[in-house]
């Protein structure tokens, strides 16, 4: 099993959490609790999906990125971006209007990130054919899903397909094109990726299967949108544009982020696509038990709708699908009538490609496990069951946990006392074993003193 | 550790409640996954042959640091020739269940794939004890 801790893209800023737990209640791996009225990250339980930074009422938690002026350390700077990040404007801001906006902020290259789908597509169906016995194989298109598998379902992470991600194959082929083309050094490259959620930042920071990302930086999503639309704004109503060549981004291509667009390219006879990561889990509990038979791929998407539903776009999940689909349908008519081949420039190197599209082994890294040593871990279990045959079952999370299920664990792995549930607090008041003034302190310690102070001082 | 679980006759609803939460444990205990993956596989299809062709029954699991031993009592109609059971393709399941997805005769022989030691023992009209044991290591 890994032990090299995760690197996460989340953090929590303690001056301005307020310690609400909304967050806590939220996360699908357990991962938070709250300690002195903040809320505390677990690493190795985070899976980066993002659900705790979407319920924060105070943005005290947010999203780790690189400084754009980064890019300036590069005489030449490529931005990747995602076909979700086009979506996110309306009809009449073009394409090719956002390729010239992000050339003026400063890049010298832009190029979409799904350029590489042919080349990704032909890369899993070919893998799907050396392996015919793996079933389900599992996309690692989205990362969290990945880190999902690893924490939470680690029998699993061999059906994972161990291929490189769309957006470290486009990195590889921009980067080996403007080598050969210009004659430059890699250190003069600097790759940027345009990104729609926290974990693909994870994964750029901390590849998992592979040791170095071929990806030099990550900018938001929402605060790149923010230097676009003050540009249009400036640009004005009555902007004619020039006319720029983009990128010759396949129908396909510009599908593959929402929901469904690897599974319609999947040559598996039987496959499903889930988005909403506790869709995800209700359904790779029964994948696991394999009470759900015969199924050759699996489409997992962390997030609602998949990358339109990601924590940094900035437009409204189900608005960005149409646009995105809208310039779908025109590029599929394009191809019909031959306007534009499905072949990509990629295309000429695909050799190249195909010969570097395996990530090393994606080992799991179970949260669940008590202790490497199973009998160690039995005894710990007994005593989970005897404190949670004490605790209410309310998981009313006063404890500063999530669940009473949760408390048992963190009193058995010294993490909590089993003092913290209110429930037995109150029963050793009753029984005299505990007076006001401790449980009082008991409250201090999980939700801070200024929580606490104020009721006592206004009575 | 011991573990019990009651299924009952028919209830297709909750078939996989007790793999489940014996799975839930085992991922808990550092066994390797895909010996939790071998267990749970096998509980599961004892546990719809419990639901499924007898009147419900109970499960016993007990759990020891190098083992997994679970016994899956049923009371219902028994299997009258167990050798002929454990072939693959051979059931006695009556359409409605069949319809449902299950039995395909596949039950019995998937369990002995999935185990280290199985032990098949049944009275006509009575009831089937099915026993299996799955080593950690």
């Amino acid at each position: 099993m890994e032990k090299t801790p995760f690197f996460h893209a989340l953090s929590i800023d303690e001056d301005t959490c307020i310690g609400c737990s909304h967050c806590m209640k939220i996360c699908p791996t357990e991962a938070l609790r709250v300690r002195d009225g903040k809320a505390v990250l677990l690493p190795d339980r985070c899976i980066d999906c993002g659900n705790c930074f979407k319920v924060c009422p105070t943005r005290a938690i947010y999203v780790k990125q690189d400084d754009f002026e980064d890019i300036f350390n590069f005489p030449i700077r490529v931005a990747l971006v995602p076909a979700v990040f086009m979506g996110q404007f309306p009809n009449e801001i073009t394409v090719s209007r956002i390729y010239s906006i992000l050339k003026e902020l400063g890049f010298t290259h832009v190029l979409e990130t799904e350029s590489s789908i042919p080349i990704y597509t032909a890369a899993k169906n070919k893998y799907a054919a050396e392996y015919p016995d793996v079933k389900p194989l599992i996309s690692t298109f989205c990362p969290a899903i990945v880190r999902l598998i690893q924490v939470k379902f680690p029998g699993l992470t061999e059906n994972l397909i161990p291929l490189r991600a769309p957006l470290d194959i486009t990195a590889m082929y921009i980067r080996r094109k403007i080598k050969e083309e210009m004659e430059v050094k890699d250190d003069q490259i600097g790759i940027f990726y345009i990104t729609p959620c926290a974990a693909k930042i994870a994964a750029v920071k901390s590849p998992v299967g592979e040791e170095k990302s071929l990806v030099d930086g990550v900018i938001n999503m929402d605060s790149l949108y923010n230097r676009v639309y003050k540009e249009i704004k400036k640009q004005g109503h009555g902007y004619k544009e020039q006319k720029l060549p983009v990128s010759q981004l396949s129908a396909d291509g510009v599908l593959t982020s929402l929901t469904n667009g690897e599974r319609r390219l999947s040559d598996a006879k039987h496959s499903y696509s889930i988005d909403e990561i506790h869709n995800v889990i209700e359904f790779l509990e029964k994948v696991e038990n394999e009470e759900i038979e015969d199924v050759d791929f699996l489409e997992l998407r962390a997030c609602d709708q998949s990358c339109p539903g990601g924590i940094l776009t900035c437009d409204n999940r189900f608005l960005m699908c149409e646009r995105v689909f809208g310039r779908a349908r025109k590029i599929a008519d394009r191809e019909r009538k031959g306007e534009q081949t499905k072949d990509h420039e990629l295309e000429e190197e695909r050799n190249y490609l195909m010969r570097h599209m395996k990530v090393g082994d994606i080992k799991p890294r179970s949260m669940l496990v008590l202790d490497d040593d199973i009998g160690v871990a039995l005894e710990k279990m007994k005593k989970i069951d005897e404190y949670r045959a004490r605790l209410p079952q309310t998981d009313c999370g006063i404890c500063g946990a999530p669940t009473c299920d949760a408390l048992a664990r963190d009193i058995v792995c010294d993490n909590a006392e089993l003092t913290d549930c209110v429930f037995i607090q109150r029963n050793l008041e009753a029984r005299g074993n505990m007076d006001v003034q401790e449980s009082l302190k008991i409250m201090e310690v999980i939700w801070g003193k200024a929580k606490m102070n104020d009721y006592v001082k206004n009575k | 550790m011991h573990l019990e679980y009651q299924v009952y006759e028919a209830d297709f609803v909750n078939a996989g409640a007790a793999s489940s939460a014996i799975k839930k444990t085992l991922k808990q205990l550092n066994v390797n996954p895909q010996i939790v993956k071998r267990v749970v596989v096998a509980l599961y299809e004892a546990e719809v042959n419990a639901i499924a062709h007898a009147y419900g029954g109970m499960i016993y699991a007990d759990i020891e640091p190098d083992k997994i031993t679970v016994k899956v009592v049923d009371k219902g109609p028994g299997i009258p020739d167990i050798a002929w059971a454990m072939q693959e393709g051979n059931s006695t399941a009556s359409p409605e269940v069949r319809n449902m997805g299950f039995g395909a005769g596949m039950g019995l022989p998937n369990i002995q794939k999935n185990v280290d030691k199985l032990n098949v023992t049944s009275t006509v009209g009575v009831g089937t004890t099915v026993e299996m044991e799955v080593n950690f290591a």
